[in-house]
Parts: structure tokens; sequence; C-alpha cells
């Protein structure tokens, strides 16, 4: 049998990166060793961001179908890349409130990637279970990483609880599709599903799986562990689990819904309608009242997986070039203003709203950074978020849903209201204090490329666009 | 003239301006850099006014790049005789407002001139595309920057003025984006272009269902009664020079989209829901023109009288014959220069005596001479004399709309009375009566003050004896879109 290693590259690049900055950090245990590691674990990313940008044009698969290398892991490995490049840079902004072992958190983070880029190039389901359990694991220590601070350990808990009770919910459902086919390869299972006309397993199988996806992407009301682990996360890690997480999620939910649950989407298109519906009504409407950046932000974020599973409902090509694209935008939007939240509180120890107040005088970098990047977290014209809504409600309006279009649109506007907010906060009141927040080279890079992006692409959003559709024509071919 | 892409250095001077603003430090640096690139705009604007062939009409200036192509999305400009007032009406406002805030800005300086020219970039965005997709993308840049300008700079209620006005619009382009999408999804030709769009015959059903989203939309901001309570509040709260755009040149933006987007892609929906905005419209005039009355604020008058006389325009709109449409354009630009000359003024009034509070002024045309004559000006033109552009409109409209609707017209006439009746009483209370010794020190505008009132008390009196120089431009436009919707019978009930 021969094993084309070149479509593992990425991940083998990765793996290596892992490991290597493991024995650099043994060998030598200088001043500066922290640092060194970040950066190089950020620019290694950076390097497996191109690699893995040299597979989106594969479409083949290896290890007798256990490995798939296709447009969809290709694209999203790229996302989970680019979010781990900035978390990692925006990282260095925020070691003083870290605690110790800073080195490693670094390293966890190269193979909390990694974790993800497996999940997505899985063709069976061991391989998939396995890569999910390894990225929860992985996510629980470092949520867990202030291991001095009760917020912090609490939220750990809470997430390895309720994800370890999510991954019994999907393995049962993953069970009941071998038990259905009698394999565990994916398309042998969408071969063998879509042979014979749907059972009764497979509609309980269909609400399993969705159930346990939906606890990782946050759907309403699978979202309650979201506000508190975002909260008690140490900042960086909460940008990643509402950047790169979520996108895992989709990535997945795109991978099984649309090809083994194909046959029976009229099921679990009403189910999504209803989850959506839910999730931007109640994730917009409780982000109101919260005084808690990172609260705020977890509400918006959940929000946001309302919007991305609208892309999901209509199961066209549009629509999932909507949620990849989504994913993308989502990206810079959210660690943006994450980004932002980092250097405040690396500055200022604090993360309530009002703390903010008169930000744009001691840092109109980060206070303009915020505002865009909110605004485009709400979807307004003329940033990268209206163009991902936009390919989002044209979809569903294609497929007739005129009034969850409008129950969308409706809904950004109460985001703009609590993101108004904000902007009020920092750009209306007077600053406690006058003193300078002053920005690291590092979160200086990730915090303007952002911003930058975000309002290009809001313009000109040709080319990533063009990406997401040629991958999502491959998606449903 | 095809070389030298004229529409987008109109768009993007103000841009250009902004950016470089970002650079400066110096607070005198910023204000001649905005005035250069107001200026610039300016210019062009007037260049293009000069050189449109009014014998040929159409769109012209025209300036196309493909932009999205999946999305059939492209970059387009054009002007044609119902964008090309609204431009220069922009280009006139914006200059006129950078020298409105000369004096009466002093924090925050660099903030303020570049959310006001990424905000003028915007409208000027909306009356230039040819395109749906970047048409709502540049509206909704005019919304945004409008929130921080009031919230921060404003006076009076501001954070709650500024909240509920971007809260109403946002509303309003909610349901803008749904049409939008659902007018190209049912015109089946993949592409954004709204005259590729006005094309295709759709259903009836289907029209009146889009039109009546896009009237909810742009009639929020139109200031359509029972929508308008959004626009007294944000005129109150915010600054001059945006008092003076958002009045201004805003509102005209739901007016025209209406004309643009409503009337010329799905004319059945708007003849269908016509008599419903001439009844609304009415309503709003004669209802802004009572409230208008009872105000103390010099701010809430003219915020109120907008609403009564973007009453006319809609009233004009909901016409659809050739005459009220044209007064309806005409009364836009007419209004537009004439509100913005009031805001200029009472902002000058705010920042010399602080006040805008009626009773406590009075007896000003003794200090400030020229601010009073400029007023009284402005007032003429609101009451409709003849001699100012304002009569020319609001005689096409309300011509052209009683030969549809003559009971409703008479109504709306009557509010012109009332009209007179408020403006007249702010002439008294703050210009003429009794003189207040606190208001002896104050002066009369001077120095680059002057660059507002004489800008636009020019364009109301060049434009009042010569009415052809804007009507001939505006009927090329009327026209045309008379032509393409055919024939529509309308009214004869009431």
């Amino acid at each position: 049998m021969v094993i084309d290693l070149n479509l593992l590259l990425p991940e083998i690049f990765t793996g290596l990166l892992g490991v290597g900055l493991l024995v650099l950090f043994f060998l030598w245990r200088g001043e500066g060793v922290v640092r060194a590691i970040g950066y190089l674990a950020a620019v290694g990313l950076a390097v497996a961001a191109v690699l893995a940008y040299g597979t989106v044009a594969l479409d083949t698969s290896t290890l007798q179908g256990t490995w798939l290398a296709d447009p969809l892991a290709g694209y999203f490995k790229v996302v989970f890349l680019l979010s781990g490049v900035m978390v990692a840079l925006l990282s260095l902004s925020y070691l003083e409130r870290l605690g110790e072992s800073l080195a490693e958190f670094f390293i966890l983070l190269v193979f909390l990637t990694l974790s993800m880029m497996v999940v997505i190039s899985a063709g069976d389901l061991i391989t998939l279970y396995l890569a999910l359990e390894f990225q929860v694991i992985t996510f629980a220590i470092m949520i867990g990483y202030r291991r001095r601070e009760g917020a912090a350990t609490e939220a750990a808990l809470k997430y390895i609880l309720l994800n370890a009770f999510s991954s019994a919910i999907l393995l049962f459902g993953l069970s009941l599709l071998f038990g259905l086919s009698g394999t565990v390869d994916i398309s042998g299972i969408a071969a063998a599903v879509s042979a014979g006309s749907p059972q009764p397993a497979l509609y309980l199988a269909v609400i399993f799986v969705l159930a346990g996806l939906a606890f990782k992407v946050s759907l309403v009301p699978f979202h309650m562990w979201t506000p508190d682990v975002y909260q008690g996360a140490p900042t960086p890690i909460t940008g990643f689990l509402a950047a790169g997480s979520k996108a895992a999620g989709f990535a997945l939910l795109i991978r099984l819904f649309l090809t083994i649950f194909a046959p029976v989407s009229t099921v679990w298109t009403t189910v999504f309608v209803v989850l959506s519906v839910l999730t931007i009504i109640l994730g917009n409407f409780v982000a109101v009242p919260q005084t808690n950046m990172k609260r705020l932000l977890a509400y918006a974020s959940v929000g946001s997986a309302g919007y991305m599973i609208m892309g999901l409902i209509a199961a066209d090509v549009t629509g999932v070039e909507g949620v990849l694209f989504y994913a993308f935008m989502n990206v810079l939007a959210i660690l943006g203003a994450f980004g932002v939240a980092v250097v405040f509180a690396n500055a200022t120890g604090r993360d309530d709203i009002e703390a903010y107040a008169g930000l744009s005088k001691r840092s109109p970098l980060l206070a303009l950074v915020m505002l865009l990047s909110t605004l485009s977290i709400a979807g307004i014209p003329g940033l990268a978020g209206f163009v991902a809504k936009f390919v989002i409600f044209w979809a569903i309006i294609d497929k007739g849903l005129v009034a969850l279009a409008l129950l969308g649109v409706v809904m950004s506007i109460v985001a703009v209201f609590y993101f108004l907010r904000i902007a009020k906060v920092m750009y209306v009141f007077e600053p406690k204090e006058e003193t300078p927040i002053r920005v690291a080279p590092a979160a200086r890079i990730v915090l303007v490329a952002s911003m930058v992006l975000t309002l290009v692409l809001g313009i000109y959003p040709a080319p990533p666009l063009d990406l997401a559709r040629e991958v999502a024509l491959a998606v449903l071919r | 003239m095809n070389g030298i892409p004229l529409l987008s250095i109109i768009l993007l001077a103000p841009l250009v301006g902004a950016l470089v603003i970002m650079a400066l430090r110096e607070d005198l640096h910023i204000r001649v850099v905005a005035a250069v690139a107001s200026a610039v705009s300016l210019v062009a604007s007037l260049y293009v006014y000069a050189n449109y062939d009014n014998a040929r009409g159409g769109m012209q200036f025209t300036e196309t790049v493909p932009w999205i192509d999946q999305l059939g999305v492209a970059y387009s400009l054009g002007v044609d005789g119902i964008s090309l007032p609204l431009v220069l009406l922009t280009a006139i406002v914006i200059f006129a407002g950078v020298f409105a805030s000369w004096t009466g800005i002093r924090e925050r300086v660099k903030e303020f001139h570049v959310a006001l020219l990424v905000l003028v970039t915007g409208v000027f965005g909306v009356f230039m595309a040819r395109d749906l997709f970047f048409f709502l993308v540049f509206y909704e840049i005019a919304v945004i920057p409008m929130y921080i300008l009031i919230a921060v700079w404003g006076s009076t209620r501001k954070l709650y003025g500024a909240m509920k006005l971007t809260i109403y619009l946002l509303v309003g382009s909610a349901f803008l984006i749904v049409g939008v999408i659902a007018v190209f999804l049912a015109s089946g030709t993949g592409s954004f272009d709204i005259a590729t769009l006005a094309s295709v015959q759709y259903d009836e059903g289907f029209q009146k269902f889009a039109y009546l989203l896009f009237l909810f939309g742009f009639g929020v901001l139109a200031a359509l009664w029972p929508f308008h309570t959004w626009s007294p509040d944000g005129h109150v709260a915010a600054p001059t020079a945006v008092s003076m755009l958002h009045a201004g040149v805003l509102m005209k933006l739901g007016a025209y989209g209406l004309l643009r987007v409503g009337l010329w892609v799905t004319p059945e929906g708007a003849q269908a829901w016509a008599p419903l905005v001439a009844t609304l419209a009415v309503i709003g005039s004669v209802y802004g023109a009572m409230v208008a009355m009872a105000q103390r604020d010099m701010k809430f008058v003219i915020g109120y009288s907008s609403v009564s006389h973007m009453g006319f325009v809609l009233f004009g709109l909901a016409g659809i014959n050739a005459l009220s449409l044209n007064g309806a354009v005409t009364q836009m630009f007419a209004h537009g220069v004439m509100t913005a000359l009031f805001f200029a003024l009472v902002g000058l009034i705010y920042d010399k005596a602080h006040t805008r509070h009626m009773p406590d002024l009075g007896g000003l045309a003794r200090q400030m001479p020229k601010v009073a004559a400029a007023f009284v000006i402005a007032g003429l033109a609101s009451l409709g004399l003849p001699g100012l552009i304002n009569f020319v409109a609001e005689f096409l409209i309300f011509v052209g709309s009683y030969q549809v609707y003559p009971v409703r017209a008479v109504l709306a006439v009557s509010s012109i009375v009332v009209t007179a009746a408020y403006v007249l009483r702010v002439a008294k209370w703050v210009f003429f009566g009794p003189p207040v010794e606190k208001w002896a020190g104050l002066t009369d505008a001077r120095g680059v003050e002057m660059v507002p009132i004489v800008l636009l008390v020019g364009t109301l009196v060049v434009f009042g004896f010569f009415p052809s120089l804007m009507t001939g431009l505006i009927d090329t436009g009327i026209v045309s879109l008379l032509e393409h919707i055919g024939p529509i019978q309308l009214g004869g009930s009431f």
C-alpha cells in the first residue's frame, strides 16, 4: 500500500513543530525562552497555514479512506491555522496574566490546532471521535491554565464535564450509524444510507449527532456552558474557542449532514430552523444586559452560530459558501474583539465594560479595532461580516424562508444596539484614568491585520468568496 | 471627458481627506484638509452639473468596474437628472458644513472630521451607485458615523437621540436588505445592476410585497409619518454640521431610494401603495407643522419643519406624474439647502449665546444683522415665497398631486399657512422684539462663519430666479423614469 505523505504534510509539520518546541524548551531554560517559543509557534503555524493552503485544491483520500484531503478539509485547516497564529501572537501580550508554566502554553496551542486539523480530515468515525477528544482535553487544560483562580478551574471543569456529556451523546449517534451500515467509513456510511429507504434508527442518529455537535458550536439550548467558560478562560483561549473551535464544529456539521444525512434533510432542516430562531433571539437578547466584555462577546458568539446554521438550512452551494466565508470572517472579527480585550486586560487587569470608559483617548487603535470588529460581527455593510450574512440570507430567501431572514436581520440590529453601547463607553464617556495603553508589537500586528482585512473584505470580498464557492461546489458534488 | 473618473473623484475625495486627516495633528491643518477635500467634491460636482447633457438625458459620466462576479456586483456609478441635483446638494452642504464646524467644534477635531467625511462618502455613494449592492453598502456607511458624531459632539439628550436614530434607521435598512435580496432572486438576472433589475416584469403580488419592504425601509429615513420621531430628536442632539447634513441630505436618501429603487424597479407596487403614502405624507406635513408651532427650542422647530417638508416630498412622490415627481426632486434640493442654512444659523447663535430656548432670546437682529437677514431669507424659502427655489418645488408638487388627490392636496397646502406662522414666530422671538441686556455683547457672523451663509443663501436665490437651471435637468430624469414605468392611472377616489 502506498501512503502519500504529502497529503498529511500540514499535520506532520505542525506535529513536528509542537515536538520541536517541547525539545527546545527542555534544552534551553534561559532568559527569553518563553517569548522565543511564542514567536516560533506563531511563525510555525503560519508556515503550516501556507502548506495547508496548498492542499485546498486536492480532492483525494489516503490510509484506506481514513484520511481525507479534500477542499473542505483544506479550507478549514487554513482557518484553524490562521486563528492559531493570531492567538499565539495575542498570548504574547497576555503573559503577565497567565501565571507560571508559560512556554507550555504555546506548545499546547500548537497541539490544539493540530487536533482541529485532524478532526476535519478524519475520514472515518473512529479517527473523528479520537480527534474530537484530543481537542476537548487540550482545550480543557488551556481553559484552566490559571489554575490558582477559581473562575478558571470552574470553567475548565464545566467545559470538560459538559463536553464529556455531549461527546457521549455524539458517540451514541455515531454507533447507531455503524449499526446501520456496518462500516465506520464516512463515505461508506453515506453510500449505505442513501441506498435504501431511511430507517427510524437513522432519524435517531440524526438527533443524537446533531445534539452532540450543537454543544460544540453552542446552539441554544445547548449553549449553557458558553458564557461561564468564555469568562473564566484566559482571554486568548476564549478567542480561540469562539473562532477556531466554532469553525471546527461547523466544518463537522457540513461534513456529516451534507453527506451521510443528506437523504433525510427535510427532518434536520426543520430542527435547524427551530435552533436557529432560538439561537439568534436568545444569543442577542441576553447579550444586551451583560456588563462583562467576555460574557457579552460570548453571547454575541452564540448568536453568530445561529446565523451560520442558516447556511446549512439552505443546504445548497450558496448556503455552504456563506458558512465557509462566515467562519473565515468570524476569525478576523472575533479575534479582533478578543484581541482588544486581551491587551486591555493585560494592561488594566479588568474585563468589565465599565472599565473601557474613554478607551478612545487612552488608545485610539484599541477603540477603533473594537468598534469595527464588533460592527462586523453585527453585520454592518462595508465590513466583512455583512458579506457573510448577505450570502447566507440570500441562500435562505432563495429557499423561501423570507421570515427567517427578516428575523435574522432584525436580530442583527439588537447586536448593533449592544455593540454601540460599547462604542458609547469607549468614545463618549470620560476615562477614569488617562494613562495611555501601550500595545505590544505582536498584538499590534494581529489587531491591525484583522482590522484592515475586515475593512478590505467588506468592500472587496471576491478572492475568499470565490475560494469558498469552489469549496462549496466540491462539498456538494 | 471619459478619461477622468469624475464621479469617483467626487466620491473618494472626502475619503482620501479622512485618511490624510488621520495622520495630522494640528487642528487648523485638519480643518484645511477637510475644506480642501470637500471643495474638490464641490468643484467636480459643479463641473459634472455644467457638463451634463440635458438633451441626451439618462445616466451620464458612467463608470463600471466588475467587482464580485459571482454575486453579479459591479462598482458602477452614474448620474441622471434625478441624482445629479442631489449630488450637487450634498457637495454644497458638506462644504458649508466644514466651515460651520470651524469655530463650533473644538474638542477631538480630528475624529470629528474623519467621521464627517466618511459619512459624506456614503451619501455621495448612494446618490451615484447604479448597483444595488453598493447602494446598500453606501447607505449604511452613512448611518454608523452618524451615531458617533451625535453621541460624542452632540447636545441635548445626545446619547438618547443618537441611539434612537441609529436603531430606527437600522430597522429600516433591515427591510431593505431583505427587499433587495428578494428582488435580486425574483429577477433571475444574476445581477445587482439597478437598470437590469428594473427591466424585468415582476408579477403584481411580488411587486406589492417588495415595495412595501422598500416603503418601510426608505420611509423611515425619509421621516414618513408615523416613523418620523427619530428625526427631530436626532437633529436636536446633533452638532451643527451633522444637523445640516442630516436634515439637508440624509433624509433625502430615503426619498431618493423610494424613487430610484421603489418606483423604478417595482412600479406596480408603488402604484398600489401610493394612496397610502399620500395620506401618510399629508398627515406628516400637517402634523409636523403643528408640532413645530408648539416648540420653544429653535432646533426642534427646524427639526419638525423638516418632517413637514419631507411630507411634501413624499406627497409629490405619491402623485407619480411628471409635475409632482419633478416637484418632489426639486423640493429635495430646495429643502436641503434651506434646512442646512437654518441649522447653520441656529448653530451660530447657539455657539455664541449657548442657548436655543427662544423665550430667552430676543432682539438679536441688532447685534447680528447678517444672521437675522439670512434667517429671514431661509424662513421665506420655507413658507414658499416666489423668487426662491422652494416656491417652484412646492408649486409643482401641489399642481401635480392635485390632479390625483385633490382633497389631500388642499390639506397639504394648508400646512404652508402654519409654516408661515411658526417661521415668523421664531423670527419675532429671536431676532426682533425688545432687546435683551444679556445678549448685548454677541457678535455677528464674520470671517469663515460667513462661508456657509453666503453659499447657501446664494444657492437659494440663484436657483430661485432661474429655476429652469434645476428643473430642466430634473425633467430629463423624470421623463425617462415615466417612459420606463409606462402610463399609471392613479387616484380619483377623493
